[in-house]
């Protein structure tokens, strides 16, 4: 009895924080939209519900009905779980995110270094839906999203280091902690300007949306996917868009603090604050999506390996070198 | 200048710019409409959904000359005639299979009395194909319910021709 009531307050905590995450998702998808299409000056889904906010959910009832097909000659194990894969590793992730000093799920010393495997595994689902497909574009979408999302992972594991020389602690609450007196986009803000544009190329977002180009892939490695799948690989790539926005925030953006040590801000609940900061960088994504072309692939990989890598390697080495000269290393390292 | 261009990379001007007109747009008045709230100016030229017309007294106009018939690229139109107890000669059945027409207007540039005619309306889709093919009774339907406005549309479109 004893343990079945912890579970099942386990399983509240965990519906408590995916449910809104969930919704969340749904809304972005609107908002994504709806900035593109301001930018565009057309009027973008604004008919169901006010301002049209739940055509996300429109669209959601409409992919339960769709049929789902599975093409004969692919294979249909990995080809329905890659979708499936997708999604929880975009969720999953969300366990480690402190919404405020107290309110996270798992308080786990290596929150960051989860957060970093978990949006890596991130590719399985996508190369194993373009393998299990069977089929040219697919295949071909997953080559490129496995090559791109492995080189540009590696710059954002060396942009993490950046922040952890400053922090000491791999712990995402003390990461939030410690940007008390000043977020670390001052400091870092080249570091952070790197982390924002890998993080367009590690969520294939434009203009780095390589994998499902759709003028030379047609939908890269979704064109066999339909129905319900489809709309799962796409709430996982909008889950993953929101973690990398709230890695920004947490990272560089202080979390859920403030911007200034005022009471009147202290009265916005903290968790509003990370969320405030997760739209504003969603925004910037989704105003980013409208603005620029897409990279052709050779660009893309040049941009990853020959000048974001070596650019935070030597970055790393900056810091390191300046906290180590004016004696400033955190206690913890 | 090799040094600008290479300054300009480093620091992403071209990107903050193409970020502060993107802003800047948005503010801008919307090109689009409401659709199906708002509509569009429909030109009286339009060629939209076919419509059969009566003279004011009431009487059909078309005279099942087969003009229309002859002159369709598509082979849309089918027309049946015989002789009514008057002694005129009037059509007995009139179809048209809008799924094989193309909208290009030369049945209504063909009729000598100003019959058949393609009306402003472009919002007839169906749910069904059986829907799409017209008979004589649907043709004439339209035409009462248009009328007004398909006189307006020859009358304004009458000096061009």
């Amino acid at each position: 009895m004893e343990t079945l009531n912890l579970l099942f307050n386990e399983i509240y905590k965990i519906l408590f924080l995916l449910i809104p995450v969930l919704v969340t998702v749904a809304m972005i998808v609107w908002l994504d939209r709806r900035v593109w299409a301001l930018v565009q000056k057309r009027r973008g889904p604004n008919v169901v519900g006010p301002f049209g906010l739940l055509q996300s959910l429109a669209d959601a009832l409409k992919y339960i009905f769709k049929e789902i097909i599975i093409p004969a000659s692919s294979n249909k194990v990995i080809f329905i779980l890659a979708p499936i894969i997708t999604m929880t590793l975009a969720l999953v992730a969300w366990a480690v995110i402190p919404f405020s000093e107290n309110l996270v799920l798992s308080d786990i010393n290596v929150g960051i270094l989860y957060l970093f495997a978990v949006s890596s595994l991130g590719v399985y689902g996508i190369i194993m839906g373009g393998w299990a497909s069977n089929s040219k574009y697919p295949f071909l979408g997953a080559i490129r999203s496995a090559a791109q999302m492995v080189s540009y992972e590696v710059s954002i594991g060396v942009i993490i280091i950046n922040v952890l020389l400053c922090v000491g602690s791999l712990n995402l609450t003390d990461i939030v902690l410690a940007q008390q007196n000043t977020w670390f986009v001052l400091p870092l803000f080249p570091m952070f300007v790197i982390f924002f544009i890998s993080a367009l190329a590690e969520t294939n977002r434009p203009p780095f949306d390589l994998p499902e180009a759709e003028a030379e892939l047609v939908a890269g490695y979704q064109t066999e996917y339909s129905g319900m799948m489809y709309a799962m690989f796409w709430l996982g790539e909008y889950a993953n868009i929101l973690l990398m926005c709230a890695m920004g925030s947490i990272l560089f953006l202080g979390g859920w603090l403030s911007p200034f040590d005022i009471e009147i801000l202290s009265f916005i609940p903290a968790p509003f604050w990370l969320i405030f900061k997760i739209l504003f960088l969603f925004i910037l994504f989704a105003l980013v999506k409208a603005i620029v072309p897409r990279y052709r692939y050779d660009q893309l990989m040049k941009l990853g390996w020959k000048i974001f890598l070596p650019f935070s390697l030597i970055w790393v080495v900056l810091t390191a070198g300046y906290l180590l000269y004016f004696n400033l290393l955190p206690s913890q390292l | 200048m090799k040094i600008s261009r290479l300054l300009k990379t480093i620091f992403m001007i071209d990107f903050a710019t193409g970020l502060l007109i993107a802003i800047k747009e948005i503010f801008k008045s919307k090109k689009t409409i409401n659709y199906p709230f708002e509509k569009g100016q429909v030109s009286p030229r339009a060629r939209g959904e076919h419509a059969l017309r009566r003279y004011p007294n009431g009487e059909e106009r078309c005279i099942a000359c087969k003009l229309c018939e002859a002159v369709c690229p598509a082979q849309a139109i089918t027309i049946e005639s015989s002789e009514r107890e008057d002694g005129s000669r009037k059509t007995t059945r009139y179809d048209i299979d809008m799924l094989k027409c193309i909208y290009c207007g030369l049945c209504e540039e063909s009729c000598p009395v100003d019959a058949i005619v393609q009306g402003p309306n472009f919002e007839f889709a169906t749910e069904t194909r059986e829907e799409l093919y017209y008979n004589k009774e649907k043709l004439l339907e339209n035409g009462d319910r248009w009328e007004n406005i398909l006189a307006a549309n020859i009358k304004a479109d009458n000096p061009y021709r």
